[in-house]
């Protein structure tokens, strides 16, 4: 219980995860909260790879995690400039009335 | 004992902030939770010995990406109450499927062994005598060079595409043409008029 082990840190890590899963469906239609329920999972992975690196004393693990934390920055900067064009043309950002493209 | 209720006063905080982003009714609210999610998560990798990756944490998430949040969910002029009031039909099927994923993780954690040769295979073996950021530095400069360049590329893209996508001509405004105002010859711009004696310009 008192020694901190992987197996708490994954614990965590699948915790965070499925939160954020939980989140995409809670929050269908606010585009803002699934954006941050995609961090919450990126957050969680990166969890487990700095977990993973630091018990098993592999510094390739964090490299990873900062690249992934670079493409989260990207992911979200460009989901948050697409929500802004979608608000622009809508007026609302309700995602379930975004079927302009359906045949 | 320190480390340990470190641990699990930041596990607490990490996991509770992460339900009220998704639950909370207010975005700004919600961006404000993600903030304490991220500043836990960065103490966890203090714990962990990942300070450069914590440090990173905190400028990048908090520091950008949360702000960017914040600045579009103030922004934008959104009744966020109208959003929030068709989806709690999906609660139960989320609620499901959230828990067979944590029942599949679960599984997958309780039989997790380790091979007998894993521990030869490692990339990076951490090295003992320098800090975390000179190891990570030697690191990235050096092995994995390419892949950081090219995680540099994937900003310099998101950048240019978050430009050219909100990036909007309006009319009525007017704006510095250089190219016209660099090439305007001295015939557009001056105008010599004879002007007669004793008449001035008519």
């Amino acid at each position: 219980m008192l020694e901190i082990t992987l197996g708490h840190y994954l614990t965590l890590s699948a915790m965070i995860f499925t939160i954020g899963v939980f989140g995409i469906f809670a929050n269908r239609k606010n585009v803002i909260i699934l954006l941050m329920s995609i961090e919450l999972i990126l957050l969680s992975v990166n969890i487990n790879l700095v977990a993973f690196s630091s018990h098993m004393g592999d510094l390739a693990g964090q490299v990873f995690a900062m690249f992934i934390l670079t493409v989260a920055a990207a992911e979200a900067a460009v989901g948050l400039a697409i929500l802004v064009v979608f608000f622009r043309n809508h007026g609302d950002i309700a995602v379930d009335g975004a079927s302009m493209m359906k045949g | 004992m320190l480390p340990a209720a470190a641990f699990y006063i930041l596990a607490a905080s990490a996991v509770i902030s992460a339900f009220m982003v998704v639950t909370a009714r207010n975005p700004v609210r919600a961006v404000l939770f993600l903030i304490v999610t991220f500043f836990s998560a960065a103490g966890l990798f203090v714990l962990l010995g990942a300070e450069f990756l914590a440090m990173i944490l905190v400028i990048v998430y908090v520091g950008a990406v949360a702000v960017l949040f914040l600045f579009v969910v103030m922004m934008l002029d959104i009744d966020f109450a109208t959003l929030k009031a068709g989806s709690t039909g999906y609660l139960p099927l989320g609620g499901l499927i959230a828990l067979v994923l944590a029942a599949q993780l679960a599984l997958v954690g309780l039989a997790w062994v380790s091979a007998d040769g894993a521990a030869l295979q490692f990339q990076a073996p951490t090295p003992e005598d320098t800090h975390n950021i000179a190891a990570l530095g030697a690191l990235i400069y050096d092995r994995y060079v390419l892949f950081f360049q090219l995680a540099g590329l994937v900003l310099l893209v998101a950048m240019m595409g978050a430009i050219v996508l909100t990036l909007r001509h309006r009319d009525g405004v007017k704006r510095q043409d250089m190219h016209r105002q660099v090439n305007r010859t001295r015939a557009e711009a001056v105008d010599v008029i004879d002007v007669k004696r004793g008449e001035g310009i008519g």
